[in-house]
């Protein structure tokens, strides 16, 4: 008999339950699972009795009621006469506005300021070392504070900043810029932009190939640019210049007319694409000093020239290391724009959360969507990684 | 000399051009080596000279730093009257007047309780580190009451006492319920591995703000019909479930990091689960962690401004109330500089003691 036959063969008995493990280990898990269904069960038996001691009826019906409040931004049609259903929506679509503006900002900003840092230049990156330590020490609600409040110490409209020959306006009502007006046959234009986007792709793809097979190598990115503008400029001239622009003008009172950005989506959008620009200034910093200089040294060595290093060698490595911290940098500001609340911009946090939980008393509802909303931001997210930390994989021989 | 002749290979050093060395050649290298380096030194030097000289005027130079109202501040710059009039309240909140020394008691002890736990060269450290670990005792009876001293209701609670009670208390305990966490994550045991990652996915998934409102509005729905217990015990208990998973997810790369090696050799030593992490696999793994750690931890203590949204006043809130006030309104760029640099102060030290941390790990791991 072998140790192992030995080992389980001898019959199960009750004090094996603690002294061997692989017994141990299902008990404790009995153990865990009967805390949190009795947990489970003593949280939803009081919430039930909570809830009947209210007179508050559970369900998502309130989301069809009426919202009976004003949203001062909207990308989609919506007054106070429709449902609270509508509204969510409206906040939602807010908060992904805030949330996408502030991510290409914050990306611009804190890869300049990333690169920066790492400048030769004493001043320069002394000055960006300060930036980013400020900004990430502050907590981003008072930057977001404080941005409202300067905008609103801005002078009234009647005084207003003027740019550009009085097309731009800055007052304490936010920027004022001129709104385009499409007119008929304008539709061909994004189209050819799209068609000129897609060839490029496909171009970039041959490109690709024919570098990979024959070793040519065509400058890809000059001739997509110049495709991709080229092409939609030429749609634009060749259907007549279908874009007019409508400026505001100023009134008595008021400024009429244009496209007017809030001063609370301005404040909630500078705020949060600097306080983040901030982290991923660390983080771009961090990637390119992840890359040993021996890569570059090879390069040289190889022939390749400075730019050619840079592009080829240095950045898709940097990038390994840069994108997974940079996409919980995106999914923490679309977190944080849910501050809003605090300068009444009317994102989902501010509409479901907070009007429409007050008024119709349906905090549980409203809070579990509200939950939902982000969770699935994050989800999508964190999709986003696996898949590209799949497609990034370092293939070891 | 010129024309003193020398062997081969005999010939004294020349001392380098004075242009490449000293002041003169650290400017040409770092500050002016190319004509985009020079316009970039004059435009960062321009930039700095403009935001250090408007900074100065307005927050020193043509400040006021007393009066009744801001009808008292006349010279154009900053009003820092309010904040010299409230300065009590940013710090103590309404924390009534003649027991501020227990506030003040409480700060001076946390400073001592942390210096042992912060730094190795401590005299009586031993004894110090029994101390810590019985200040949130201390602390509790102080800012409370109790023994002889008048109890003070946690609604009275405000300012700056506010974000140490909440940080303070959520770093505490938010560390073991991490490593707990941590480990469950780890653990062999599918079930328990579930649940933690549930819920640490959970918890990081949703902003603070949702769960804040939780605390505000939907815990007390939990709990058995007729129970209520205080906002601020609510709120502490989630900033603590939030910051702990976010720990979990830090000290997880920790765990990560030990080879199974080091699980292994304890296992054939004849240590159990416990032992082995307790004795082996935690302390590595807590010592990779500490900087990111500390990082975590001044999240949380940012994040503890977010109190004043569910109406909690902390030194934001209490800004926000002087604001409200109809003798201040307007100064609201003076209220959050000031909340502003009092969080930095706090953060920046913070980031700098991690700094420290991670430069005296390093010289250990080297030898």
């Amino acid at each position: 008999m072998s140790l192992a036959e030995a080992h389980a063969g001898s019959g199960f008995t009750i004090s094996k339950l603690w002294t061997e493990k692989r017994y141990r280990s299902v008990l404790f898990q009995l153990i865990a699972l009967a805390l949190l269904v009795a947990l489970v069960f003593f949280i939803v038996n009081n919430t039930i009795a909570n809830l009947q001691a209210l007179g508050v009826s559970y369900g998502f019906g309130f989301l069809s009621q009426p919202a009976n409040y004003d949203i001062n931004q909207r990308l989609i049609e919506y007054d106070s006469t429709m449902t609270h259903g509508r509204a969510a929506i409206v906040g939602l679509l807010n908060t992904l506005l805030v949330a996408v503006s502030g991510i290409i900002l914050a990306t611009l900003l804190g890869f300049t300021f990333g690169v920066l840092r790492l400048s030769n230049n004493w001043v320069v990156s002394r000055l960006v070392y300060v930036f980013v330590e400020v900004t990430r020490n502050v907590p981003v609600l008072l930057q977001i504070l404080l941005w409202h409040g300067t905008i609103l110490n801005l002078p009234t409209v009647k005084n207003a900043f003027s740019f550009f020959s009085q097309t731009f306006f800055l007052s304490n009502r936010g920027l004022t810029v001129p709104g385009p007006v499409p007119e008929p046959g304008f539709q061909v234009v994004p189209i050819v932009f799209l068609a000129a986007v897609i060839g490029a792709i496909v171009f970039t793809r041959w490109a690709k190939r024919v570098q990979d097979e024959t070793g040519r190598v065509y400058p890809v990115f000059l001739i997509n640019i110049v495709g991709i503008i080229g092409l939609t400029v030429l749609a634009f001239l060749v259907t007549g210049k279908p874009l007019s622009w409508e400026i505001a003008e100023m009134g008595r009172f008021n400024l009429s007319g244009g496209v007017t950005l809030r001063p609370e989506f301005i404040a909630l959008w500078l705020a949060l694409s600097f306080y983040t620009a901030a982290f991923i200034a660390e983080v771009v910093r961090a990637g390119i000093q992840s890359v040993s200089r021996g890569q570059t040294e090879a390069a040289y060595s190889l022939g390749l020239r400075p730019g050619r290093t840079t592009r080829m060698v240095i950045i898709p490595q940097a990038m390994r290391v840069i994108v997974p911290p940079l996409t919980s940098q995106y999914l923490n500001l679309t977190k944080n724009s849910s501050l809003a609340i605090a300068i009444g911009y009317m994102d989902i946090t501010a509409t479901l959360g907070g009007i429409t939980l007050n008024q119709t008393g349906q905090a549980m509802e409203a809070v579990m969507l509200l939950m939902a909303v982000y969770l699935s931001f994050s989800l999508f997210t964190s999709l986003f990684m696996n898949w590209y930390n799949h497609r990034t994989k370092l293939v070891e021989r | 000399m010129a024309d003193a002749t020398y062997q081969p290979g005999q010939h004294p050093d020349l001392p380098p051009p004075p242009s490449t060395t000293g002041v003169v050649g650290w400017v040409r290298n770092n500050l002016l080596s190319s004509p985009l380096n020079i316009f970039l030194t004059v435009v960062s030097g321009l930039l700095v000279y403009f935001v250090a000289t408007s900074v100065y005027e307005w927050g020193f130079a043509n400040a006021d730093f007393s009066g009744a109202s801001r009808q008292d501040c006349t010279s154009g710059g900053a009003c820092w009257a309010l904040i010299n009039v409230r300065f009590g309240q940013f710090i103590y909140g309404f924390y009534p007047e003649a027991q501020r020394w227990r506030v003040n008691l409480a700060f001076v002890g946390l400073v001592v309780a942390l210096w042992p736990l912060l730094f190795d060269n401590v005299p009586a450290r031993k004894q110090l580190l029994w101390y810590a670990g019985a200040y949130p005792i201390i602390a509790f009876v102080l800012l409370l009451g109790g023994f002889g001293l008048e109890s003070v209701e946690t609604a009275k609670f405000g300012g700056f006492l506010l974000t140490m009670v909440i940080g303070v208390t959520g770093i505490a305990v938010s560390l073991p319920l991490g490593i707990v966490l941590a480990l469950g994550r780890r653990s062999d045991m599918l079930f328990i591995r579930t649940i933690c990652i549930g819920f640490i996915e959970f918890i990081r998934g949703v902003p603070l703000i949702t769960l804040l409102f939780v605390a505000s509005t939907l815990l007390s729905f939990f709990l058995p019909p007729g129970t209520t217990f205080n906002l601020l015990l609510r709120v502490l208990i989630m900033v603590t479930l939030f910051s702990s998973a976010y720990l979990a997810e830090v000290v997880r790369g920790g765990l990560q990091a030990i080879p199974v090696g080091q699980r292994e050799a304890a296992e054939s030593l004849g240590l159990g689960y416990w032992r082995t992490m307790y004795l082996i696999i935690l302390p590595q793994a807590l010592k990779i962690s500490i900087p990111g750690i500390v990082n975590s931890f001044i999240g949380l203590f940012k994040d503890t401004t977010l109190v004043a949204i569910i109406g909690l006043l902390d030194p934001l809130g209490i800004g926000r109330a002087a604001l409200a006030d109809t003798k201040w309104q307007g100064l609201s760029s003076e209220v959050y500089v000031f909340v502003a640099v009092l969080f930095f102060i706090f953060s920046f030290g913070m980031s700098r003691y991690s700094l420290y941390l991670e430069k005296k790990l390093e010289v250990g791991h080297a030898s």
